[in-house]
C-alpha cells in the first residue's frame, strides 16, 4: 500500500455544465490529482442560458495544467487525453480566427421551442424520432444551430461559404487541443452526434434531409468518430508547451461517460446518476431499441471500429432539487445532508406522497402541463413525513424510468450502479433498493463521469486491454439489498402512481 | 428561591433585553432599564463580548447580540453531514488500505456506525450503517472516550464485556490506553473485539476542535499487523483521512 502515485497517467478533461474539470488517473483508476475552475452562466432572457467558449476553453487548458502540477506530472507521465463534455451545448466558430461568433447556447436553453413546433408540423415531437431515437425537443442541438443561423446577422452566409464550424463542447476542445487555426481536427464523438437530432442511430452519419429540413448546411458538421480512438495530438498553443505530442483519445457525453466508469459493459446493466436531476442510462447492446414507454434512444459508446452500443435513456428533472427546494424555499433543514436527519424520525411517509412535477413531468410520461402535487395530506402529516415523501419521490420516479427500460428491452435489472451526490443518502439508497426490488451498489471512484473519459482515452493507446481489465478496477464501496414486504412495495406503488394522476393537466395550454 | 449567582442573572438579563428582533443599544440604556450602575453593567457586557455572546458596533458604540449567542443551538453536526463531507476520503482510504472502512459517533452508550466503505475485493460483504459497537474495545470507541468527555464519561459507566481474552476491561488500564490515545493521535483493538480481527482509528474535529467522531479501518490481523504491531502505513493513512474530514468539516490545519 502506498499514497505516491507514479506514472504512466491519463488526464481526462470534464467540460460541464457549470464549470470544468482535469483530473489525473493512474492505471487502478485512482484519482492522481483534481483542478477545476468555473465559468459564467449568462442569462441574456428568461429560458435562455448561454456560455462564453472562449472563456470555456482558457478554463480547460487552465485545469489541465493545474491537474499536471498538483499530480507533479511531465508530458512523459501522461499516455493519453479524454474528454467528456456537458451535452448538446451548441456553438459555432469561424475556421480561420478560431474564435466563436456567439456564445454557446446551453442544454437547458429553451429558446427553440417554438422551432422544434414549427418542424415537428403535423407529426409532432416524434417526426424523427425512428431516425435519430429523439423527439424533437428544445434540448438537442441541432435546431440551436438553426436558430444560430438564423438569427444572427450574417452567419447563415458564413456557413454556407464554409467559414464557419459547428461543435458541442468536445468538437470545440478537440479542435483547439490538436492545433485550431493551425490544422485542428475537427470531429465528433457517436454519442455527442447522437443528441443533435440530424445523426442517424442505425449507420451513424449524418441525415442530410433532416439536415436539409432543418435548415443546417452540412459543411458546418464535425467528422462522426468512435468514442475511443486517436483523434489527434495536442499541438500549439500554451498547453503544447505542455503536453505537445500527447494522443487525445477519447469523448464520450457526460451520462454516456459515467455509463463507461461505471463499466455497465454488458446489455442489461445500467447506472443512475443521482444530482440536481437523474440520468439513468441502461446499456441495449448492439440492439437499437426504438422505446414504446417514453425513454431516449441513445449510442452508449463505440470503441474504435468494434460495432456500436446502443443505450436506453430516462431523465428526471427532479431530484436532488426537491431537497435543495426544501432546504432553500421551504427553510425545513439547514443543510441537504439533514433531509435524511428529518427523514429517520418517522417511521414511514405517514400517507404522504410529493411528486416534483416543478417543470412538468419527464421520462416516461412527457407531460408539460404537469405541476407539483403534496397528495394524502391529513392532520396527522408533519414536516418529517413530508421529509420521507421527498426522498421516497426520488425511488419511485427510478422505478418508473426502471419498468419502461425493462418493458422496451425485456432484460431484467439485475443490480442498479449509482453515482452522484445523492448516494451519500443512506435512507434514500435503501429505499431504492426496496423498490426496485433489486441490489443498488454505489462504486469507490465517486467520478465515474471523468473516470469513463479516461478509460476510453486509455483503451485507444493499450494503457488497458480491453473492458475486462477495467471491470477489475470497478470495486464496490457500499450495496443496499431489499428488504421490503412485496404488498407493502405493490400498495405504495400504487399510492405514488395515483398522486402522479393529480399532477397532470393543472396547467392549461 | 435559592441564592443565584446575581452577575449571570444581570447578564441573562442583558441578553433577553437585546433579544427579539434587530435591537441594538446603547450601555446607558442597557444600565438604565435594567437598574444597574453604567461600571457594573459594562463590565458584564465586555465579559459577554468576550465570550462572543455580545459585539459592539463600532459606529455607534452600541451592543447587539453576537454570532456566537446564534451558534450556540446550531453547533451540533449532523450525522448525515458528517458521512456526506466523508465519503470521498473514507472511499479513498478502503482504496489505498485494501480494508473495510467505517465512521462511527458517540451514540447513547457506545458507538453507531454511520458510514461504511466495503472492502475493496469481490467478497460479499454487508452493509453495516446503523449497527452499534462498544466504546471499551473498539478502535472507533477508544478514539471517541479518549477525545469527548461524554463518551469517557459514557466508558466509565458501561459494563465492559470481555469479548476476547485480549478485551480490556480494567478501567486503570483503559484509562492509560486512553492517554497513549491521546498522546499518540490514534487508538488500535488487537484482537479486543473480535478474534483474529485488528482495527486502527483517528479522531475528527469540527471547527472549533471539538471531537465529532472517529474513523478508522478494520480487517483481519493478518494484513492489518505485522509481527504482531499495526502496520505503520495504515496508521499513516487513517490518520491523513481523519484530518482530510477534520479539514473540510472547518477545522484548522493541526
Amino acid at each position: 500500500m502506498t499514497d505516491t502515485h507514479t506514472g504512466p497517467f491519463i488526464a481526462a478533461i470534464d467540460q460541464g455544465t457549470t464549470s470544468s474539470r482535469c483530473i489525473i488517473f493512474d492505471r487502478d483508476g485512482r484519482i492522481v490529482a483534481v483542478d477545476q475552475k468555473e465559468h459564467e452562466q449568462i442569462f441574456p432572457k428568461p429560458g435562455w442560458v448561454e456560455h462564453d467558449a472562449a472563456e470555456i476553453w482558457k478554463n480547460v487548458q487552465d485545469v489541465v495544467s493545474g491537474a499536471m502540477v498538483k499530480a507533479g506530472a511531465s508530458r512523459e507521465d501522461i499516455l493519453s487525453i479524454g474528454i467528456t463534455n456537458q451535452r448538446e451545448t451548441t456553438m459555432l466558430w469561424d475556421k480561420r480566427t478560431g474564435k466563436p461568433v456567439h456564445n454557446a447556447i446551453v442544454w437547458q436553453d429553451t429558446r427553440t421551442d417554438v422551432l422544434c413546433k414549427k418542424l415537428g408540423g403535423d407529426v409532432g415531437q416524434d417526426r424523427w424520432r425512428r431516425e435519430t431515437g429523439l423527439p424533437l425537443a428544445a434540448y438537442f442541438a441541432g435546431p440551436k444551430i438553426a436558430w444560430l443561423l438564423d438569427n444572427v446577422p450574417g452567419l447563415r452566409e458564413r456557413a454556407e461559404a464554409g467559414e464557419l464550424l459547428f461543435g458541442t463542447m468536445d468538437s470545440w476542445v478537440i479542435w483547439n487541443l490538436t492545433g485550431g487555426v493551425n490544422g485542428g481536427v475537427h470531429v465528433t464523438d457517436v454519442t455527442n452526434a447522437s443528441r443533435t437530432l440530424l445523426m442517424n442511430l442505425d449507420d451513424l452519419k449524418w441525415n442530410e434531409e433532416i439536415a436539409a429540413e432543418m435548415g443546417v448546411p452540412m459543411q458546418v458538421l464535425p467528422e462522426i468518430r468512435s468514442s475511443s480512438e486517436v483523434y489527434g495530438t495536442v499541438t500549439g498553443g500554451p498547453l503544447g508547451g505542455l503536453l505537445a505530442g500527447v494522443p487525445v483519445a477519447s469523448a464520450l457525453g457526460d451520462q454516456q461517460a459515467a455509463l463507461f466508469g461505471q463499466t455497465c459493459f454488458s446489455t442489461g446493466e445500467a447506472k443512475s446518476t443521482y444530482g440536481t436531476g437523474t440520468f439513468m442510462l441502461m446499456n441495449t447492446g448492439e440492439k437499437l431499441i426504438h422505446s414504446k414507454s417514453g425513454l431516449i434512444t441513445t449510442v452508449g459508446y463505440r470503441i474504435g471500429d468494434q460495432d456500436p452500443v446502443y443505450a436506453l435513456e430516462g431523465s428526471i428533472a427532479v431530484t436532488g432539487a426537491l431537497v435543495q427546494w426544501m432546504r432553500d424555499q421551504m427553510g425545513l433543514i439547514k443543510t441537504a445532508a439533514e433531509i435524511e436527519t428529518l427523514a429517520m424520525s418517522v417511521e414511514d411517509n405517514g400517507g404522504a406522497y410529493f411528486v416534483p412535477a416543478f417543470s412538468g413531468l419527464f421520462a416516461p410520461y412527457w407531460r408539460s402541463d404537469a405541476r407539483g402535487v403534496i397528495a394524502g395530506l391529513t392532520r396527522y402529516v408533519t414536516k418529517a413525513h413530508i421529509a420521507r415523501a421527498v426522498l421516497e419521490a426520488t425511488a419511485w420516479q427510478t422505478r418508473e424510468i426502471s419498468d419502461a427500460m425493462v418493458k422496451d428491452s425485456g432484460v431484467e435489472l439485475v443490480t442498479l450502479k449509482v453515482d452522484g451526490g445523492m448516494t451519500s443518502n443512506n435512507l434514500l439508497m435503501q429505499f431504492l433498493a426496496d423498490v426496485l426490488d433489486a441490489p443498488v451498489v454505489r462504486p469507490m471512484v465517486a467520478e465515474t463521469t471523468c473516470l469513463g473519459a479516461a478509460y476510453a482515452a486509455g483503451l485507444a493507446v493499450g494503457f488497458w486491454d480491453g473492458v475486462e481489465d477495467l471491470r477489475v478496477n470497478w470495486r464496490r464501496a457500499a450495496e443496499w439489498t431489499p428488504d421490503m414486504d412485496p404488498e407493502v412495495r405493490d400498495r405504495e406503488y400504487k399510492n405514488w402512481l395515483k398522486a402522479v394522476e393529480r399532477t397532470m393537466g393543472w396547467q392549461d395550454e | 428561591m435559592a441564592k443565584n449567582i446575581q452577575s449571570l442573572e444581570r447578564a441573562a438579563a442583558m441578553l433577553r433585553l437585546l433579544a427579539g428582533g434587530e435591537r441594538r443599544l446603547g450601555l446607558s440604556d442597557i444600565a438604565s432599564s435594567l437598574g444597574l450602575a453604567k461600571a457594573t453593567a459594562h463590565g458584564i457586557l465586555r465579559t459577554l463580548q468576550h465570550e462572543g455572546f455580545v459585539e459592539q458596533d463600532p459606529g455607534s458604540g452600541r451592543y447587539q447580540l453576537g454570532a456566537e449567542l446564534l451558534r450556540l443551538g446550531t453547533t451540533y453536526l449532523d450525522v448525515h453531514e458528517l458521512r456526506a463531507r466523508a465519503l470521498v476520503w473514507t472511499d479513498d482510504l478502503a482504496r489505498s488500505s485494501g480494508e473495510a472502512v467505517y465512521l462511527g459517533v458517540l451514540h447513547q452508550h457506545g458507538v453507531l456506525i454511520v458510514h461504511h466503505v466495503f472492502r475493496p475485493d469481490d467478497s460479499r460483504q454487508v452493509l453495516e450503517v446503523g449497527a452499534m459497537q462498544p466504546l471499551h474495545s473498539t478502535a472507533l470507541g477508544k478514539v471517541l472516550a479518549a477525545t469527548d468527555p461524554v463518551a469517557h464519561a459514557e466508558l466509565v459507566d458501561a459494563k465492559r464485556e470481555p469479548f476476547t481474552a485480549r478485551t480490556v476491561t480494567e478501567l486503570d488500564e483503559i484509562e492509560r490506553t486512553l492517554d497513549l490515545t491521546r498522546a499518540q493521535g490514534y487508538a488500535a483493538d488487537n484482537e479486543e473485539t473480535f478474534e483474529g480481527v485488528a482495527a486502527v482509528a483517528a479522531p475528527i474535529y469540527d471547527r472549533r476542535r471539538l471531537a465529532v467522531g472517529s474513523v478508522g479501518i478494520t480487517g483481519a490481523v493478518e494484513r492489518v499487523c505485522r509481527d504482531g504491531e499495526l502496520r505503520p502505513e495504515l496508521i499513516a493513512a487513517v490518520r491523513d483521512t481523519a484530518r482530510s474530514v477534520s479539514r473540510d468539516l472547518g477545522a484548522k490545519p493541526f
